[in-house]
């Protein structure tokens, strides 16, 4: 029998029970939906973060040298001398950080200070959204200046603009010559949180002429992996230690991080994929009470002449239509619910085209594997026995 | 004339595990072509299980079947099936109608499996629906139909087939008289065109309108008699089919 007379036939039977057709389909529905959306916002997520990342500058590598290790580096000779050593990099500025608080009126807000070079807002492929960056005066003279990030703006400021008023931080007064551009997305919250002044001027304030870390650009990002390792052996030699400092490039955490994103998405999606399992489970068992219940039917079809395989075509359609017409409405809500989630977090990329086409074949394979055993029991059952129910 | 149907020392052993129950313990007949025979007796002589064999629902356990010359008891599942296809009419008490199908389309039915092109199909559906008087009843459901029209529907559906045997088992016995009257009239006009036909009845008068009356009891055959003229019932001016 033509395959299109079984759809045909298949749907007039489905048509019987529209309701029972429909809460079969739940599974799937649910089953799909979940299996797209699910990898759609894991690929939507693992691109934000890259190109986030890539924004930084794939050349950037930050040393954190290990007080552990007994590694202790400080401005502005070890800039300096790291820069020296390691030819590999053009350019490295130091990051002098502390946790401060800061002041506007009556307005207070906890935050991160980082003492920092000119070289630092291009190595970190920052931007200025207002004012000027941190000059090389600015650090000769020890200027009691600032450029803050959006964060601490919007804290302290509101909706105003803080470009050229005075904020407290730790009581010392710094005047803020500019605002930073945000990092953008969720990746940036801790970019924008931020307070930089002249490392000199951090050092009155925190205290201290040590470093946290410094950064460093690699004159490519060929010669980056070059770079690390380079540093990782001057550290080392320096400091008479396995692991003197943490050295990680951009790539570094680039791949480390997307690696992370996708076994999350692979993990989201095998959960989900759990759940259309279940779906096709429960087609298979609306397919054997259909058959159980359908006996009669099947015996009369095969006493008028139905083959075994037009029976089994027949049902095996039958969970193929629920499974595919499952999988369409899921695809369709599971891509929405992509959608409404990928613009509500500001993230970019729509729905993954290979989920759709991944959880569509495999609901198929669903509806057809788990239907075949109904379906086997439906083909075989003899004719007399099955006229003779009901 | 040439014998559609002949059996020889046809058997039917039921086992259920221990238990043997021989439902036919070797009949042997033939029946020419065109004639309406029916086969009588009382409850649990076979006449069921016979009908199925002769409608190649069932094989024999022992014995041969014969249908048009060719010997149909040892072929394969899906070649009975386009043996019942093709060559069977089949009539049952219950009607057996699909209900999620108009009554055109459960006549159209047979040939679908025949893989017959839909307009040719349909025409052949509607033909035999006019013939047993349905003709606007083609596009309403089982269950809008009353019970004798239901039963004309699936004469209509073992019509449709063009086979060379109609089998009806007991197709008045869920009916009113007067219903059955209808059905019955509809066989002998069959019978008038020149078609085989078997009822299995346990109505006297129904068997009374037949060519020939077959009695079984306990799997064999006790009587085979021709229905003399002076003695058949008749439904007065009967149409060809
Ligand atoms: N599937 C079966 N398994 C076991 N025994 C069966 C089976 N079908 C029929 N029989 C037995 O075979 C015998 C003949 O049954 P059959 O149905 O042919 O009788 P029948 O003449 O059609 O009776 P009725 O007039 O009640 O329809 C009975 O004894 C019955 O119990
Ligand atoms: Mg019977």
């Amino acid at each position: 029998m033509m395959i299109l007379e079984s759809m045909r036939m298949a749907w007039r039977s489905l048509m019987m029970g529209k309701l029972r057709a429909f809460l079969t389909m739940l599974g799937i529905i649910i089953g799909v939906g979940a299996v797209i959306a699910l990898i759609s916002i894991g690929q939507a997520a693992t691109g934000s973060v890259t190109s986030q990342i890539q924004a930084l500058g794939s050349n950037l590598i930050t040393v954190t040298p290990m007080r552990s290790a007994g590694a202790v580096l400080y401005y502005p000779q070890d800039v300096a001398w790291l820069k020296q050593v390691v030819p590999q990099i053009s350019a490295d500025a130091p990051l002098m950080t502390g946790q401060v608080t800061s002041d506007y009126g009556s307005q207070s807000y906890a935050t991160t200070l980082m003492g920092t070079s000119p070289a630092s807002l291009q190595i970190q492929g920052r931007k200025l959204a207002a004012g000027r960056y941190i000059i090389a005066s600015d650090v000769t003279y020890r200027r009691a200046v600032a450029v803050i990030g959006p964060t601490v703006e919007q804290q302290l400021f509101g909706v105003t603009s803080g470009l050229g008023k005075t904020i407290y931080v730790n009581g010392t007064p710094l005047a803020v010559i500019g605002v930073l551009q945000s990092a953008g997305g969720s990746f940036g919250a801790n970019a924008d949180d931020v307070i930089l002044t002249p490392v000199t001027t951090a050092e009155e304030i925190l205290g201290t002429n040590q470093v946290s870390s410094i950064i460093a650009e690699a004159r490519s990002s060929d010669i980056a992996p070059l770079a690390v390792a380079q540093i990782e052996a001057v550290m080392d030699a320096r400091f008479a230690s396995q692991n003197a400092a943490v050295v990680v490039s951009q790539d570094q955490i680039l791949s480390a991080l997307s690696t992370i994103t996708n076994t999350l998405t692979l993990m989201l999606g095998g959960i989900a994929g759990i759940s259309l399992l279940v779906g096709g489970i429960g087609i298979m068992n609306i397919m054997l009470v259909t058959v159980a219940e359908r006996t009669r039917e099947i015996g009369l079809r095969k006493a008028i002449g139905a083959r075994r395989g037009a029976i089994l075509t027949q049902f095996l359609v039958e969970s193929g239509i629920l499974s595919l017409v499952g999988g369409a409405i899921g695809a369709l809500l599971g891509g929405l619910g992509a959608t409404i989630m990928a613009r509500a977090l500001g993230w970019s990329g729509g729905v993954a085209t290979n989920s759709i086409v991944l959880a569509l074949g495999f609901s198929l394979v669903v509806g057809i594997v788990f239907g075949m055993w109904p379906a086997m029991r439906a083909s075989r059952l003899d004719p007399i026995e099955a006229l003779r129910q009901g | 004339m040439a014998d559609v149907i002949r059996v020889e020392s046809l058997k039917r052993i039921y086992r259920m595990g221990d238990v043997e129950v021989a439902a036919l313990q070797g009949l042997d007949f033939a029946i020419p072509e065109g004639q309406m025979v029916a086969i009588m007796g009382p409850s649990g002589s076979g006449k069921s299980t016979l009908l199925n064999l002769l409608g190649c629902l069932d094989r024999p356990s022992a014995g041969r079947y014969f249908l048009g010359g060719e010997e149909v008891g040892r072929k394969s599942d899906d070649a009975l099936a386009d043996v019942r296809n093709r060559r069977i009419g089949f009539v049952f008490q219950n009607y057996n109608l699909l209900p999620q199908l108009t009554a055109l389309e459960n006549v159209e039915l047979p040939l679908v499996y025949r893989g017959l092109g839909r307009t040719q199909r349909r025409k052949r559906a509607e033909d035999a629906l006019a013939a047993v008087g349905l003709a606007e009843r083609r596009h309403h459901r089982p269950l809008e139909l009353s019970g004798g029209q239901q039963q004309r529907v699936s004469v209509a559906r073992a019509l449709a087939g063009e086979p060379d045997v109609i089998l009806a088992d007991e197709p008045t016995g869920n009916l009113d008289s007067t219903s059955g009257e209808e059905v019955l009239r509809l066989f002998l006009a069959l019978h008038k065109s020149g078609r085989t036909i078997v009822i299995v009845t346990h109505d006297e008068d129904v068997a009374l309108h037949t060519e020939r009356i077959v009695r079984l009891r306990d799997g064999r055959v006790v009587a085979d008699d021709p229905v003399p003229a002076s003695s058949r019932h008749t439904l007065g001016e009967v149409q060809e089919l």
